[in-house]
């Protein structure tokens, strides 16, 4: 199956692993009780690992060259999901299915699951959120935290001072959050992509680090607590109640995203991101406003960060600097690279699998933040579409003429089976 | 005017270190065109090499001078095969990717080396053993500069010539200058590319991982996160100064070391990180290219 | 009677110490093709880059005149949106498509200056939206049938065969609904049969009443298809006439064929 020579490498790539990690994977030193300690061990396992995963992917390679020599030039395979969504009838079905899990799911689980759940949620927003940025506009954003914070904080700082409520906060979160990203917005996005993104990354810090040093505004490090919940019609709800509570509006929250971002990436506004992420030189030339465009991405995705934001401070009751850190920046940009740029299912998948995974799985949860660095490279190298690929939309062509539309031709434009 | 005089000294150490970081940066840059966000991190590692082996030297007794030469060697020589092996795994098959996918890649790969470390060491903040002596002859001016100030401005100094000299005269250092200009010429003329673009990762991650070596024993600690800290602001100097400019990056650190070292000595200590950031983001939006550095025009 | 659409004067565009454009007049009138022809790096790009607002020009005007704007309209220094907007739209000499949407949604883009709606119109799909979306749909469709690739309509840009790919750039123009068609080197790496095809489209485009200005490197091409001729070189215009003039015209035939050549 391997020739010798590949196999020669495999191990000359297991060996050269084995030098690599042998300091900091084996050594382990106690500078104050002057003590080492040897694991040795740790370089067997690296050696049998690196020589596995190597021929795996060699393996992996030479399928896919098979592959294509078999199959010449063919177009990307649309996926099974994709294929059932495209079915109508499928598609109701499959929504029927799942809508049913998402509303007895609770009753079947603990507070506890219930919980899981709700964060998984909220990532998946902020994943829809993101998406519109990176995935369609194709602007790197790696300081979107920072607009998910403003609306956090919007709402504890408001409700501490002011005592405002949820709903009354929600949109005033989001706003401010999108006002930010249009203050910030405004001058840097003239910038090319990779500085855009160093940019925003720094950004992001600036706004972490004043709500830790600046104590009298935000109260520093230890954050602010006791935020009220989400109010249901002025009633306080006890706390297994207000829990599914906020369950429900979550799942309420990331319908309507789901809904808003399906209704925008086919619109007039939807198609000009995509063609500035393809070509922006090409885009200007056939007259849309680059800037224009790239803002109203921006601050979208802002605006969702921030109502995300004002959830989040109301489902923890509590907000402080730590949970605002480049690595949760990290995280949702793993989760949008994973899915699939540009890609409602593939955001959502992602969402699911990283931050369910984790948590059900006890013994990886350690290996968390090193599985999400390797996703983004291992996801570059092998599958840079994602899990998902977006597949555009077809349109139904009808002619002026011929009055007479398709029966099914109500909900115009329409997709196609294809 | 002590005062002055010390935080001028603790200015320059501060810009030298990130100097010898950002110089990294900006080869890469120069020659692929690639922001290598996981640089930070082949600089800690760099540090906690050095870290483990003096440590383990020191335990068996070995005398200071070979304990500083020593770790120095093993944190070149690691921090330099992790720097090739992260080229060799998350950009090289990027290369002709669309300009966001290797920077992603570099941000992953960042997160990755830094829980890395993380699950194979701590995450506590270990002390670095003191590798540089108290020299007798800084006795009299010890108050306002440190042994160790003069041992890293000297060592920085030593080792900017050392990569002038690389790069203006030896065949490697212009194949470099040609690769950075023309990738597709340099190919047609027989420049091993691939080779060139592994050499610059190699020298980049020495000199990270000098600067490792030398901040970790002029601060006494370390854990993994410092890399990203110390990238960040050494990326910062190095667009201050022009990316892509050798000069640019060392004189851009320089600014950078100072006017951290005067705002936190003569106005507040609380923002200092808020300071650096701003001023990243001061100089993209206004001053995209740098002190050095030239615009680039897009071909149409 | 013939009615001016564009008119340069003295245009001129340094780089650095280069000065890639020298004091170029030229000026198209309605229903016109006008060719732009001359040796490699004669700043021909560089023209139509100037004029579609992507290089600023260093000194010159550039005025449209467009029939529901009573005078003309500069377009020096607008952005090279605003320029498709008042009416000028070109293709590029490296064809720029987007290769991740379909060839229908390419031509879609080319809409998207002649339409409006914009976040609200988007999510709430208002009847205006809808019938906004509509329009849109058959005109590109439209514009497809014209350039000959309909049947394409749903693949990816990126998955077009060459030839198809430069005439999906002409209907992705066409879309703006432009004044003027401005096209660079509209036949580049084509071969002989797609170059007599484009041809043929080329004229037909003009019959309907486009006014075109084109960069090409193919003089059979260049002759058949233009009513007048512009010839540059260095930087500066060496000549303008008929095919005929141009074809036993000296300076052009020295600027062709090098200084050693009498004519």
């Amino acid at each position: 199956m391997f020739s010798r020579k590949e196999l020669k490498k495999a191990i000359l790539t297991s060996l050269w692993f084995v030098f690599l990690t042998m300091p900091i994977m084996v050594i382990k030193v106690d500078a104050i009780e002057r003590t080492i300690y040897w694991r040795w061990l740790n370089s067997l396992y690296m050696a049998v690992g690196v020589f596995t995963v190597y021929l795996l992917i060699r393996l992996y390679q030479h399928r896919k060259n098979s592959r294509q020599s078999q199959a010449g030039e063919s177009g990307p395979s649309v996926g099974f999901l994709h294929r059932l969504l495209q079915n109508p009838r499928q598609r109701l079905l499959l929504f029927a299915v799942v809508g049913a899990v998402v509303v007895i799911f609770p009753h079947f689980t603990s507070t506890y699951q219930v919980n899981v759940m709700t964060t998984a949620l909220m990532y998946v927003m902020l994943g829809l959120g993101l998406n519109i940025v990176v995935g369609l506009a194709g602007l790197l954003d790696l300081g979107f935290v920072a607009f998910y914070a403003v609306g956090a904080y919007t709402y504890a700082l408001l409700n501490l001072h002011y005592g405002l409520g949820f709903w009354a906060v929600l949109p005033i979160g989001g706003l401010f959050a999108a006002l930010f990203g249009i203050i910030l917005g405004f001058p840097v996005l003239r910038l090319r992509g990779d500085y855009l993104a160093i940019v925003t990354l720094g950004f992001g810090e600036i706004i972490r680090l004043v709500l830790e040093n600046w104590g009298e505004f935000s109260k520093g490090p230890s954050g602010i607590s006791n935020i009220s919940r989400p109010g249901f019609f002025g009633i306080e709800l006890p706390l297994e109640q207000a829990i599914l509570y906020t369950y429900y509006l979550m799942v309420l929250f990331v319908i309507i995203t789901i809904f808003v971002v399906n209704r925008l990436q086919d619109s007039r506004l939807g198609r000009a991101w995509i063609a500035l992420r393809e070509d922006e030189i090409a885009c200007q030339a056939m007259g849309i406003d680059k800037h224009k465009t790239k803002l109203a991405a921006f601050s979208l995705g802002a605006f969702w960060a921030g109502i995300v934001g004002v959830m989040f401070a109301a489902k923890t009751t509590f907000v402080n600097p730590a949970s605002f850190t480049f690595l949760e920046s990290a995280i949702i940009l793993s989760i949008v690279v994973l899915g699939g740029m540009g890609s409602i299912i593939g955001v959502i998948f992602g969402a699911l699998i990283l931050i369910l995974l984790p948590e059900y799985l006890r013994a990886l949860s350690e290996y968390r933040m090193l599985a999400f660095g390797a996703i983004l490279v291992c996801m570059m190298i092998f599958r840079p579409q994602g899990l998902f690929a977006n597949i555009r939309r077809h349109y139904h062509y009808h002619k002026k003429d011929s009055s007479e539309h398709d029966s099914s031709g109500q909900d115009f434009p329409k997709s196609q089976p294809s | 005017m002590d005062y002055f005089i010390e935080l001028l000294f603790s200015g320059l150490t501060r810009g030298s270190i990130y100097a010898l970081i950002a110089l990294g940066y900006t080869m890469v840059y120069g020659i692929i065109g690639l922001i290598n966000f996981a640089h930070g991190e082949i600089y800690m590692i760099g540090a906690f090499t050095a870290f483990i082996v003096a440590t383990v030297l020191s335990i068996y007794g070995f005398p200071l001078l070979a304990i500083v030469i020593i770790a120095g060697l093993a944190a070149v020589v690691w921090a330099s095969s992790y720097g090739y092996t992260v080229e060799k795994i998350a950009y090289k098959p990027l290369r002709h990717a669309p300009r966001l996918s290797p920077l992603i890649s570099a941000i992953g790969m960042s997160i990755f080396l830094q829980n890395y470390v993380l699950l194979s060491q701590t995450s506590d903040f270990l002390p670095f053993p003191a590798l540089i002596p108290d020299f007798a002859f800084m006795e009299p001016v010890a108050h306002i500069v440190g042994s160790t100030d003069l041992a890293i401005l000297v060592t920085t100094v030593v080792v900017m010539l050392i990569l002038t000299l690389l790069i203006k005269f030896s065949k490697l250092g212009k194949a470099m200058r040609a690769t950075s200009q023309d990738r597709t010429m340099a190919t047609l003329v027989g420049i091993n590319v691939n080779r060139v673009i592994s050499a610059t990762f190699i020298v980049g991650s020495s000199l990270a991982a000098i600067g490792g070596l030398l901040i970790a024993s002029h601060i006494g600690q370390i854990n993994f996160y410092i890399g990203f800290l110390a990238g960040i602001k050494a990326f910062t100097a190095a667009v201050l100064g022009g990316i892509g400019s050798i000069p640019g990056a060392v004189l851009g650190s320089l600014i950078l070391g100072l006017t951290e070292s005067f705002a936190t000595g003569y106005v507040t200590s609380d923002y200092e990180d808020v300071f650096a950031f701003t001023l990243l983001v001061l100089i993209l939006i206004f001053k995209p290219s740098g002190l050095l550095g030239k615009a680039a025009n897009q071909k149409v | 009677m013939t009615t001016p659409i564009l008119e340069v004067t003295g245009l001129t565009m340094d780089f650095g110490g280069i000065r890639a454009l020298n004091a170029v007049d030229l000026e198209v009138n309605s229903g016109e093709i006008v060719a732009l022809i001359g040796p490699n790096g004669a700043g021909k790009t560089t023209f139509f880059n100037c004029i579609t607002g992507i290089y600023r020009p260093t000194a010159g005007d550039i005025y449209i005149f467009r029939p529901d704007h009573a005078g003309r309209l500069s377009l020096k220094g607008l952005k090279p949106n605003q320029v498709t907007e008042r009416g000028l739209a070109r293709t590029f000499q490296n064809i720029r498509l987007f290769p991740k949407m379909t060839v229908l949604e390419n031509v879609m883009i080319g809409r998207h200056c002649r339409t409006k709606s914009f976040l609200f119109g988007a999510v709430l799909r208002t009847r205006a939206n809808r019938r906004e979306e509509e329009e849109i749909l058959e005109m590109s469709y439209r514009m497809l049938e014209q350039v000959g690739i309909a049947q394409y309509a749903d693949d990816n840009a990126e998955n077009l065969p060459y030839g198809a790919q430069r005439r999906l750039e002409i209907a992705r123009a066409m879309a703006t609904e432009p004044l003027l068609l401005l096209l660079d080197e509209p036949a580049a790496g084509m071969n002989p049969q797609e170059t007599i095809e484009l041809d043929r489209l080329i004229k037909e485009i003009s019959r309907a009443g486009q006014a075109i200005l084109l960069i090409e490197h193919d003089m059979k091409l260049v002759m058949s298809l233009s009513d007048r001729i512009v010839v540059m070189d260095y930087g500066k215009k060496i000549a303008q006439g008929n095919p005929l003039e141009i074809r036993t015209n000296p300076a052009v035939i020295k600027a062709y064929l090098g200084e050693e050549v009498n004519a």
